[in-house]
């Protein structure tokens, strides 16, 4: 069964899977993760302020996002971003943005929705107390936010904020759709350049596992090791 | 904006010669949903098998299942999608291989079990844990009883087990119909895919985005809709969801 199989077009095209690829996949998955969290925990932070129509914008949104395949996702954010841009630039033509911004955009959009949900729950874990008592203690709204409820909030879903974070270094693989060259785009090229289809795509299922695999890993003891003690 | 808007381009003839632009958006909707329930049936029995092998007192069970969860977790879904349609042919002996590449509506079939095994590692998950936040006693007390481990899981755990997750599992077939939208990279033109054809045809992208987007929204809807009437059916008196 792996009689004709050719080992050397992975070793040949390594280089370029993994400068040209993997860079722009984990660049890609840990730049939408940060602006994922900034943008989600403003989102959760609209849904507990209290004020009805700011909870109402940031739970249709959510909810939104949450309903609608990513790859649907994908291919909206691909068609308006350039109209989005002539819009807020006032220039005459929609603009052109590229294949990275747009896919930047695309994912911090579509997972903040994802991410807000993990640190609404990380908020609601925090005793009422504490706001109270910072707010006893003079502290403002955002005071209380920054030093008391955010931080701790933080620390108890951060097993689950990184959980989130490997199933969104998987989910980039589907700018596939706009045959980007991430890790599977660049494995895909090579495999259909030189007609090796089963070697590359068998390559690139064992590294993805392999990292996925290892980072949960680390997740797990982490989880272990920063379990407060309650 | 400058961009023309056209919402009569839903009643015009589309070039397949299949009827309007909206006729091909209710042809990819309706794939849509047949590759979800056909994915569905496939990770809820296989699923519920690896949940309930994970809770077993065997440790090599247990390690079975272990190892199933991980394998279908630790991929992308568009991995796996590759690994089944293009991987699969060329490593079985030649005349197999060549009778899946041959055989009818191959990106449904292909879609249907890759998202069915990719969905069945999460359902089965969610079922340990189901299974898992019931009370020790009740499996004690069943085997007191003496009913055998089949019949424990059959007539004390699963039922209640099941109710438990039913919630969760709702999402995990929202997700289902989601991800049937990978299968537009092997070719399956589900809703996702025609909404794509649509904007390649007429070049009214947004136009077909947003009847596709609007159909996704529906089609969530009516799912959470029944699942909240199968969840007050199905409830318990005396515990939470119960009256």
């Amino acid at each position: 069964m792996f009689s004709n199989f050719d080992f050397d077009v992975i070793r040949r095209s390594l280089a370029y899977l993994f400068y040209e690829g993997m860079t722009f996949t984990l660049t890609l998955t840990a730049l939408s993760a940060l602006g994922g969290l900034a943008f989600g925990t403003l989102i959760a932070l609209m849904r507990l302020s209290g004020l009805r129509l700011l909870g109402r914008i940031a739970g249709l949104y959510v909810d939104f996002m949450r309903s609608l395949p990513l790859v649907l996702v994908i291919f909206w954010f691909y068609f308006l971003v350039p109209y989005l841009g002539q819009w807020l630039t006032g220039s005459s033509r929609p603009i052109h943005v590229g294949a990275f911004a747009s896919s930047l955009i695309t994912f911090i959009m579509f997972e903040a929705a994802y991410f807000s949900e993990i640190m609404r729950a990380g908020i609601q874990s925090i005793s009422k107390g504490q706001p109270a008592a910072a707010q006893a203690l003079g502290l403002t709204y955002g005071q209380t936010m920054r030093y008391v409820v955010l931080p701790q909030a933080f620390r108890n879903m951060l097993p689950v904020l990184l959980t989130q974070t490997i199933v969104l270094f998987q989910d980039t693989s589907l700018v596939y759709v706009l045959s980007i060259t991430d890790f599977l785009g660049a494995a895909s090229k090579v495999a259909q350049r030189d007609g090796r289809l089963v070697e590359m795509y068998l390559f690139a299922a064992l590294v993805y596992f392999t990292i996925s695999c290892f980072a949960s890993f680390g997740v797990r003891r982490l989880q272990a090791r920063i379990a407060v003690i309650r | 904006m400058n961009y023309h808007w056209n919402w009569h381009i839903f009643f015009e003839p589309n070039p397949g010669g299949s009827g309007t632009y909206l006729d091909m958006l209710l042809s990819g909707l309706w794939l849509t949903i047949e590759t979800a329930l056909f994915a569905w049936v496939i990770a809820l029995v296989l699923g519920s098998i690896v949940g309930v092998i994970r809770t077993l007192p065997s440790k090599a069970a247990a390690w079975f299942g272990f190892a199933y969860v991980e394998f279908f977790r630790n991929m992308p879904l568009l991995v796996q999608l590759f690994l089944w349609f293009f991987v699969l042919p060329e490593l079985l002996p030649r005349a197999w291989g060549l009778w899946l590449k041959q055989l009818p509506h191959a990106s449904f079939y292909t879609a249907g079990v890759g998202v069915g095994l990719f969905m069945s590692a999460r359902v089965a998950e969610q079922l340990r844990a189901g299974i898992g936040a019931l009370p020790r006693g009740q499996k004690q007390a069943a085997t007191a009883l003496g009913l055998t481990t089949a019949q424990v899981y059959r007539y004390v755990l699963l039922p209640m087990a099941y109710r438990i997750v039913l919630p969760p599992l709702t999402s995990e077939f929202l997700s289902t119909i989601k991800n049937t939208a990978v299968a537009i990279t092997i070719g399956l033109v589900e809703l996702t895919g025609e909404a794509r054809a649509m904007q390649e045809f007429s070049f009214q992208v947004f136009e077909a985005f947003t009847a596709a987007t609007v159909m996704y929204l529906l089609l969530n809807l009516v799912v959470v809709t029944l699942m909240r009437l199968l969840e007050r059916r199905v409830a318990i008196p005396g515990y939470i969801s119960g009256k």
